[in-house]
C-alpha cells in the first residue's frame, strides 16, 4: 500500500487495496475495497462457505475463525487489517479426510440441530481448549489467584466459555458434552463425567 | 458504510502524524465497537489507523509497585496476567464478566475505554441522539431507559457507559496515557471522561488526534482483596444493569481502606468517593455499608423506568463488603 496522508495528497487516498490474506495454510491475493469484512472475504470471495453469516454483528459468534491461533469474529473485523495473519477457518481444521477430535466428538455426541451454527460453535470449541489449557480463568472460576492452579473444564466452565456462540436450535446440553469430552478424550470416552448431569441452559 | 482508507501504523509517532491529520481519522483497534458502529451508519471515518501492531502490547512493573499495560493488550491477556489475578483480582473479574471470548480475544484495553454506549437511541441513526447528533433531542428520557443512567446524567443524556473494565480501573485510580501530534500526556481516569451537563457529544477529555497508549495501575495492596460483581439480564454475555467493583482492607472490624466503583450507572464507571468516605476509619458491618451507599446514592436521579438501580446497587454494596469482611475474617 502507498503511503498517503489525506492532508498532504491532492489525490483521494485509495478506499481499496490489493492484499494477500493467509487461509489455512494457503496464500490467495485478492483486491478487496477496504469495506470488506473478513467474514464476505472468506465466503464470497474464496468461495470458503463453511463460516456462516448470523447477525453479522458480533452477537452471535456463527462466524467464529481461528486468527493467530485465537478465536475471534469474521463479521468484526475488515479483510485489509488481516493481512499477515494466519486464519484457520472450519475448512482447515479437519486433516485431510480425518476429522479434528472436536469435529468428530461433536458428530458422536449429536452437538448440533440444523447445523447452522457448527462451523463457529467448533472453533469457538477448539479456542476454549486451547486457552484453558494455556491456564486462562473464565467468569465462573472461583479462584482467580494463579497459585490456586486452572480450575477443571467442568459443564459450568464450558457453558460460560463457550456463551459466544449461540444455537437457535437449542442444542446447547450436546454441545457441553462434545466440548467435555473433545477436551478430555482419556477420561473414558464418558465425556469427563459432564455426561448424565443435569444441564439448565 | 462509508469508503475509508485504511493504514496500518508502524511505531507511535506515525500513528498519532495520521490521527492527527484530519477529523475523519479513527484508530483501529480490536474493531468490536467500531466496525459494528461503521455498518450501522453511527461512525463514518474517513481514514483508518490500523493500531494493533505498535509495540503497545506489555504488561510490566511500572517501578513503583504498580503495573503499566498497554493500550493494544487484548482483554483476554489483561484478564489472564498473573500479576492481575494477583494484585488486582476485581481488574481480572470485571474483564472476565464482559462480551465473550471471541470478543476479549480481539478487544484493546485502548479501545475498551473508548467504546462508545449502547443506548439503542445512540445506535439508531433514525432517531434524535445527542451524544451522536448534538442539539437532536435525547428521546431516552422520555422513552425506552430502563438502562439509563441514575448518577451525574442530565436532561440531554442518560446513556450509561457499557465498560466493566473501566469499572475495576475507575477503583484502582487508573491513569490513562497518551500520545499526540505535539507529544505525550497523562489524565486520570475519572478525568478522562467530562461530565455529561449540556455537551453529551463531548466524551472523552483527550485531546483531538490522542492516542491512548497505556495505562498505569498504581500500587495499591487494598485491591489485592477486591471483587467484581456484575448483575445483567442473563448469566453471561451481556451487559450489565448494575456492576460494582470493591476493594477492602478491615483491621479489627475498622474499615482502614476501602475502594468503590460503580458500573452501568452513569455515563462513565462510577468511583463512588462519597461512600468512600463514609466507610473509612468506621466498622466493617451491612449498616455501615448500606449507609455507604445511601450517602453515594443520595445524589441519584432515577427516570421512570430505572429507580430499580438504586436498590439494586445498595444491594451490591452490602453484599460484596460483607463478603470482603468475611474472607478478612478467616
Amino acid at each position: 500500500m502507498p503511503p498517503s496522508t489525506p492532508s498532504e495528497s491532492s489525490a483521494p487516498s485509495p478506499t481499496y487495496s490489493d492484499i494477500s490474506l493467509r487461509v489455512n495454510g494457503e496464500t490467495y491475493a485478492l483486491p478487496v475495497d477496504h469495506r470488506t469484512t473478513l467474514l464476505d472475504a472468506l465466503r464470497e470471495r474464496l468461495d470458503l462457505t463453511g463460516t456462516k453469516k448470523g447477525c453479522d454483528h458480533g452477537q452471535c459468534g456463527a462466524c467464529t475463525v481461528l486468527v493467530d491461533g485465537r478465536r475471534s469474529l469474521a463479521c468484526l473485523q475488515f479483510a485489509v487489517a488481516a493481512q499477515g495473519r494466519e486464519v484457520t477457518t472450519i475448512e482447515g481444521v479437519a486433516d485431510g479426510d480425518r476429522l479434528h477430535p472436536v469435529q468428530q466428538a461433536f458428530l458422536d455426541l449429536d452437538g448440533y440441530q440444523c447445523g447452522y451454527c457448527t462451523p463457529g460453535q467448533i472453533c469457538s470449541a477448539l479456542g476454549v481448549i486451547e486457552e484453558h489449557a494455556a491456564g486462562w480463568p473464565s467468569a465462573v472460576t472461583a479462584d482467580l489467584r494463579p497459585e490456586a492452579g486452572p480450575a477443571p473444564l467442568n459443564a459450568d466452565e464450558i457453558r460460560e466459555r463457550m456463551s459466544g456462540n449461540l444455537c437457535r436450535c437449542g442444542a446447547y446440553a450436546s454441545i457441553v458434552e462434545a466440548v467435555a469430552r473433545a477436551a478430555a478424550p482419556d477420561a473414558g470416552g464418558s465425556c469427563a463425567g459432564v455426561c448424565g448431569t443435569e444441564v439448565t441452559a | 458504510m462509508r469508503e475509508f482508507a485504511y493504514e496500518r501504523a508502524a511505531d507511535v509517532a506515525g500513528a498519532v502524524a495520521l490521527l492527527g491529520s484530519g477529523p475523519g481519522a479513527r484508530a483501529l483497534g480490536g474493531g468490536t465497537n467500531l466496525v459494528d458502529l461503521m455498518k450501522a451508519g453511527v461512525e463514518r471515518p474517513q481514514l483508518l489507523v490500523d493500531v494493533r501492531e505498535l509495540p503497545l502490547d506489555r504488561i510490566e512493573e511500572d517501578g513503583d509497585g504498580g503495573l503499566r499495560i498497554g493500550a493494544t493488550v487484548t482483554n483476554s491477556e489483561l484478564a489472564a496476567h498473573p500479576e492481575v489475578r494477583r494484585r488486582y483480582p476485581a481488574l481480572a473479574q470485571a474483564v472476565l464478566a464482559g462480551a465473550s471470548g471471541q470478543l476479549r480475544n480481539m478487544a484493546t484495553v485502548g479501545g475498551n475505554l473508548l467504546q462508545r454506549t449502547r443506548c439503542g437511541y445512540f445506535t439508531d441513526t433514525t432517531k434524535a441522539c445527542n451524544r451522536r447528533s448534538p442539539g437532536s433531542g435525547c428521546p431516552a428520557v422520555a422513552g425506552e431507559h430502563r438502562n439509563g443512567a441514575i448518577l451525574g446524567a442530565s436532561e440531554h443524556c442518560v446513556a450509561v457507559h457499557p465498560s466493566d473494565m473501566g469499572v475495576a480501573l475507575a477503583a484502582f485510580d487508573t491513569v490513562v496515557e497518551y500520545e499526540t501530534a505535539d507529544g505525550p500526556g497523562t489524565l486520570p481516569l475519572d478525568a478522562l471522561y467530562p461530565p455529561v451537563g449540556d455537551a453529551p457529544h463531548r466524551e472523552t477529555a483527550l485531546p483531538e488526534g490522542a492516542l491512548i497508549t497505556g495505562l498505569t495501575l498504581p500500587d495499591a495492596p487494598v485491591a489485592a482483596h477486591s471483587r467484581y460483581r456484575k448483575v445483567r439480564e442473563r448469566a453471561s454475555y451481556a451487559f450489565a444493569i448494575g456492576s460494582l467493583a470493591a476493594a477492602l482492607d478491615v483491621r479489627d472490624g475498622v474499615v482502614h481502606d476501602v475502594r468503590l466503583a460503580f458500573g452501568a450507572v452513569a455515563s462513565r464507571p462510577w468511583r463512588a468517593r462519597r461512600a468512600e468516605e463514609a466507610l473509612r476509619g468506621g466498622p466493617a458491618g451491612a449498616d455501615a455499608f448500606a449507609a455507604a451507599a445511601d450517602a453515594e446514592l443520595a445524589a441519584a436521579r432515577a427516570l421512570p423506568d430505572n429507580g430499580y438501580k438504586l436498590t439494586l446497587m445498595r444491594n451490591l454494596v452490602v453484599a460484596v463488603l460483607g463478603e470482603l469482611t468475611e474472607e478478612a475474617g478467616r
